[in-house]
């Protein structure tokens, strides 16, 4: 006979065992960047240019290189994303072609970022002769980050009730009316945290920036879209790896102040998603 | 009787309905009354439900369906293809089997038909809201309470409060698919007394398993079987004296 309340136990200890193999070393790379990382930041650290090869002085070129990166990202994939989403989920007839449609994009989000790299170069740097630019970097991280945004919109927007709709078809809500009023409201929690996901691909990724837009060293910062750019993961790169001696307390202040960015971009969506959940409850 | 009370709302001609190959509706013919209760009875899978959504072409959401026959509401065909399906809707509301309020507050709920539909400002959306909580005896408990979510009500309050969308889109026609199927007895018996209500300014046609209910309310009864309307008539004839040997198998409780 087995014993049911051990393999309950037995249950609990491995799902929690696994957790734990996650949180830790996910907590131990926080904690270490923290405490590491701290000691660099300071006012100058965040505001001034790169000095002494990039050994001294701050990083600034770099957080605003990536906030327009990440920004111009999102302005690009968000709207774009869903309107897809809501295309396939709303009006694409569910048929084999459907289908594979929205396999080919889940599957679109596990290709690996240098190759989207590739393409940023051969369709907006070249292509469109963008140059490498911050226009051609957004672009890249934007339709690297769509098929995240698509697919979550999507799933997001799917598990709004059928029978919401069908209410609001019945009371003489046009189609576009029901999605606008009660499809979207009802599923941008899952549409936001699509948007976070995406948010922090983009911000974190180095190959697509790699041959679109990011500096080596450009101690400015960028005046127009057409401007190459610095971002903080490429620094990071470049700091840890190609520029000798450079000080622990660069490197990790800049990973420090990655991480900050990222988590302030989504508690900014969090705090919308919240405010939309208070309001939006079944 | 007022000469008013026989006027035809609703006229079936040979109405034949089929999902795909499958036939749901076969030559059905029947004339509802104005603000008089129908109730329509039958076993289950019978047709009930596809012969109202053939009323507010709601079937057209299925994929694979063909309507024959003419319906008319107040003299024109709403099964003809060009009919604007948005007007059609809001005169003819529907209520559903379980309550389905929006995760919305109360008010929100009741002016949701309002707020997309027209310009209306916010006074006349408040004056909307009062009027349509009024008529479904819903004012009194709710109005201090306006903002809360809906789905914290009771089950019978949230099948008033979808009673009060349509009021609040002027539906004159209220379809209602066993709309107490989700409810307590005492719940159904208060939902009950409100159709009853509504009858003076709405014409009701209610979908229900449940005969004593049929009879209790209802001023007609049709009897489906398969997809065919058996019989029609007054409820109490139909209750009584049945024509159709299959309608007294049913009301007596022999199938079903
Ligand atoms: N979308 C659909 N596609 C195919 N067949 C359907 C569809 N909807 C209903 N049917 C079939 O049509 C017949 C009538 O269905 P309907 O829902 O109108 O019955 P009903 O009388 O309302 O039953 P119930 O009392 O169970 O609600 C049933 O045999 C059902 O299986
Ligand atoms: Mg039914």
């Amino acid at each position: 006979m087995r014993n049911p309340r051990r393999t309950e136990k037995i249950a609990f200890f491995f799902l929690f065992l696994a957790t734990a193999l996650i949180v830790l070393p996910v907590g131990l790379i926080v904690v270490s960047i923290v405490r590491k990382g701290l000691p660099a930041i300071s006012w100058q650290f965040l505001t001034d240019i790169p000095r002494e090869g990039m050994r001294g002085g701050g990083i600034l070129p770099a957080i605003v290189g990536t906030l327009y990166l990440v920004l111009g990202a999102i302005v690009f994939a968000l709207p774009i994303g869903l309107f897809a989403a809501i295309y396939l989920s709303e009006y694409a007839k569910d048929n084999v072609l459907t289908r594979i449609i929205k396999l080919a994009i889940v599957n679109l989000a596990g290709v690996p970022s240098v190759v989207y790299g590739l393409f940023g170069l051969a369709l907006f740097v070249v292509f469109f002769r963008f140059g490498a630019s911050i226009l051609s970097g957004s672009l890249t991280l934007g339709i690297m980050v769509l098929p995240i945004i698509i697919t979550a919109s999507r799933e997001a927007l799917e598990s709004v009730p059928q029978a919401f709709r069908e209410v609001s078809l019945s009371l003489g809500a046009s189609k576009w009316q029901t999605i606008r009023h009660v499809v979207l409201p009802n599923g941008i929690s899952g549409i936001l945290t699509g948007t976070i996901l995406g948010l922090g691909r983009a911000a974190g990724e180095t190959a697509p920036i790699l041959f679109t837009v990011a500096a080596f060293y450009h101690p400015q910062l960028p005046r127009s879209i057409f401007d190459q750019a610095m971002a903080l993961p490429y620094h990071l790169y470049v700091i840890s790896t190609q520029v000798p001696n450079v000080g622990d307390k660069m490197r990790y202040g800049t990973a420090l102040v990655l991480l900050g960015l990222v988590l302030i971009m989504n508690s900014v969506a969090l705090v919308v998603r919240f405010r939309f959940r208070k309001r939006h409850r079944w | 009787m007022g000469e008013d009370l026989d006027k035809l709302k609703i006229q079936v001609n040979n109405l034949n309905l089929w999902y795909s190959s499958f036939q749901a509706l076969k030559d059905v013919n029947a004339s509802f009354k104005e603000r008089l209760i129908t109730a329509i009875i039958g076993p289950s899978g019978c047709g009930k439900t596809t012969l109202l959504r053939v009323f507010n072409r709601m079937n057209d959401l299925v994929e694979g369906v063909r309507v024959a026959g003419t319906v008319m509401v107040d003299g024109i065909n709403v099964i003809a293809p060009d009919t604007d399906l948005m007007t059609l809707r809001r005169k003819i509301g529907m209520v559903f089997q379980r309550p389905n309020p929006f995760p919305l507050s109360t008010y929100e709920n009741v002016v949701f038909g309002p707020r997309i539909h027209g310009r209306a400002g916010k006074n006349e959306l408040d004056d909307i809201a009062e009027k349509s909580l009024q008529a479904v005896l819903l004012w009194d408990e709710l109005k201090d309470r306006l903002d809360k979510p809906a789905l914290s009500l009771s089950l019978e309050q949230q099948q008033r409060l979808c009673i009060a969308r349509l009021i609040a889109v002027r539906s004159d026609i209220l379809l209602l698919d066993e709309p107490c199927s989700a409810l307590d007895p005492q719940a159904t018996q208060a939902i009950e007394e409100l159709m009853r209500g509504l009858k003076n300014n709405y014409t009701l046609i209610v979908v229900t398993h449940n005969m004593q209910q049929a009879a209790r309310v209802s001023d007609e009864t049709g009897f489906m079987l398969l997809g065919e309307l058996i019989e029609f008539g007054e409820t109490d004839q139909i209750f009584t004296r049945p024509r159709d040997k299959r309608t007294e198998d049913y009301i007596t409780g022999r199938f079903g």
